[in-house]
């Protein structure tokens, strides 16, 4: 009886606190907060610190060992060439994919019969499982059977019997890996740039149209400037997954051959993971914060741009 | 006037076939692997590897070896238990953790929220590739090495983000008018949310559950680096690695497996792109 009421007080003062915005507020957002500095915050630090030791997977007990890491692997010419991969993949990927996606994303940009099946075929490469679709891709690329031989010899371009061996040889290789990057992400520009056609007003078009303008004219004076911004936004976001992807490279070719298409985050995991030098793995995928950094920059201008207009 | 319509419709006509060739040109670059696997799939090993075959088509009679193969002779079945059960999980714990979340950035923090829900949408750009080294380390310290829960406990880092940001636009669009009508009824600021906001959010629920699964199914990384026990894999790692034996590649259930793995994930996908696109452009152009 004499503790009934502390408690009911303090119940009805606990219930009091909940229905103040101030405090549900931050107690709404803490579980998700706490968990992303866990799990994403902490991991990020530590990976720094990782990189400045030479910790290994059977050594758990590093020594501090400042920038020698670093030093390592900028004058390693593996490195370098996958720095340098990684730079060429996204930047030829990602030019390909845009003019790719704006001729497909004007294809679409009207309605026709069975459309819904059109879209669905059009983004399998960003739905499905990026693991599994490019093993489809190694089997198209296969030294003996692929299919992009056989039809080469079929037309007359291969001589019987000969292989183009595309995962075989550095050039080819590259050219495997760029083509299923821009496989890859054709599908996810294509439907931010649908996003942003249909967003156009049609009286500005129709217009343009009533004065004059040809389908060019439109096209490069009305239509491509007032999607510079979405543009940038499918840049900006292709350019980050295709520059932090790994899985391409890895089941395509491991980095071969002879470590001419290693890219940044396979060559982290070689070197961290399978080779078990954690030190010099964080080292590497650290390489790729800056243009994550940057890139994330150019997205918070947009964003605020948007907000001003 | 024949005249002048037969040019207009011939033009017309070349607009149309114009249109339909780029399509299905298209439709064959994005298509054609997915195509390709599911032909490998039913063919003997005779027509398989033969390079004189056309690949297109059934040189012999189509067969079912190549799945009895990947439901007997591998862990298939078991991969995709797995996935399932880690997809379940990390949705479970994504709802969790955004639902909250993005409310609360939506309705509680005003002018704050904003910008802590930007920040939190940048970390959903922080890639698994910069970060999996030191995951390793974090995983092998909770012991969770070489298990599912590794999985469970690590997907959210990928999901949560952007769950959130989809859930705070979502909460954005509910009016505030329908919580303040619920107040003045009586109810608690509790209670406004769960009975009145939240069944109005189902649809950006389903949003966030089927976009969280289908992302736990697609990762690739941080499976491939914590889980190396063949039992314990999921779709997406145990296919490319332990389906080829040694240097030798089965192409015939490994094309099966990954056709059958890959479409019921696309199909869920399709689903809520839209909602995924827009989550983006959101974030950078249009508002």
């Amino acid at each position: 009886m004499a503790l009934a009421q502390p408690i009911a007080a303090a119940l009805s003062r606990g219930r009091h606190l909940l229905e103040r915005e101030r405090v549900l507020g931050p107690l709404f957002l803490a579980p998700a907060f706490l968990y992303i500095v866990l799990l994403v915050g902490f991991p990020f630090v530590f990976a720094i610190y990782l990189s400045m030791t030479d910790a290994t997977t059977g050594n758990p007990y590093a020594s501090f060992v400042g920038l020698q890491n670093f030093i390592e692997i900028v004058q390693s010419p593996v490195f370098r060439r996958a720095l340098k991969n990684t730079f060429v993949f996204t930047i030829s990927s990602q030019v390909l994919v845009i003019v790719l996606a704006k001729v497909l994303a004007l294809a679409l940009n009207r309605d026709f019969r069975g459309k819904g099946v059109v879209l669905f075929l059009l983004l399998l490469p960003w739905v499905a499982p990026i693991s599994l679709a490019t093993i489809g891709w190694l089997w198209i690329f296969h030294a003996r059977f692929s299919i992009i031989d056989w039809i080469l010899r079929a037309v007359g371009l291969l001589p019987p019997n000969a292989n183009m061996f595309w995962l075989g040889r550095p050039d080819l290789a590259m050219v495997a890996v760029i083509t299923v990057h821009v496989w890859r992400m054709l599908p996810f520009s294509t439907v931010i740039l649908l996003a942003g056609l249909t967003s156009i007003p049609k009286d500005i078009l129709d217009q343009a149209e009533v004065d004059g303008a040809g389908f060019w004219r439109k096209l490069f004076q009305i239509t491509i400037p007032l999607l510079l911004p979405v543009i940038s936004v499918a840049i900006l976001f292709g350019t980050i997954f295709t520059f932090t992807d790994m899985a391409v490279v890895y089941v395509l070719t491991r980095g071969g051959p002879f470590d001419t298409t290693q890219v940044l985050s396979s060559l982290a995991f070689f070197k961290g993971i399978v080779g078990g030098n954690l030190g010099v793995g964080a080292a590497i995928s650290l390489f790729l914060f800056p243009v994550l950094f940057i890139a994330a920059v150019l997205i918070l201008r947009l964003a605020r741009r948007a907000e001003v207009v | 006037m024949d005249q002048a319509i037969a040019p207009r419709s011939l033009r017309r006509f070349g607009l149309q076939t114009g249109h339909f060739l780029v399509l299905a040109l298209f439709i064959i670059f994005t298509a054609l692997p997915f195509a390709w696997m599911l032909i490998t799939a039913f063919k003997q090993n005779t027509d398989l590897y033969n390079p004189l075959n056309n690949p297109f088509w059934f040189n012999e009679p189509p067969t079912l070896d190549q799945w009895r193969y990947v439901f007997t002779k591998t862990m298939y079945a078991r991969w995709l238990v797995n996935t399932a059960f880690v997809g379940v999980m990390v949705v479970g714990i994504t709802l969790l953790l955004a639902i909250p979340a993005g409310y609360s950035l939506a309705r509680f923090l005003g002018r704050w929220g904003e910008q802590l829900g930007i920040g939190i949408f940048l970390v959903y750009l922080v890639p698994p590739t910069l970060l999996f080294i030191p995951m390793a380390r974090v995983v092998t310290a909770l012991g969770l090495q070489n298990t599912l829960w590794s999985l469970v406990v690590t997907y959210p880092t990928i999901t949560v983000p952007f769950s959130t940001w989809l859930l705070m636009g979502f909460f954005k669009s509910i009016p505030r008018d329908l919580e303040e009508a619920a107040l003045v009824d009586g109810y608690s600021r509790l209670g406004a949310f769960l009975r009145i906001v939240l069944p109005l959010a189902v649809p950006g629920i389903i949003t966030v559950i089927i976009f969280s699964f289908t992302l736990s199914a697609q990762e690739f990384v941080y499976a491939l680096t914590f889980v190396t026990a063949t039992a314990q894999k999921t779709v997406s790692i145990g296919v490319p690695s332990d389906m080829v034996r040694g240097d030798i590649f089965d192409w015939g259930p490994l094309m099966g497996s990954a056709f059958l793995a890959s479409v019921p994930v696309a199909i869920l996908y399709y689903f809520v792109l839209d909602r995924f696109v827009s989550g983006f452009t959101a974030a950078g152009a249009i508002r």
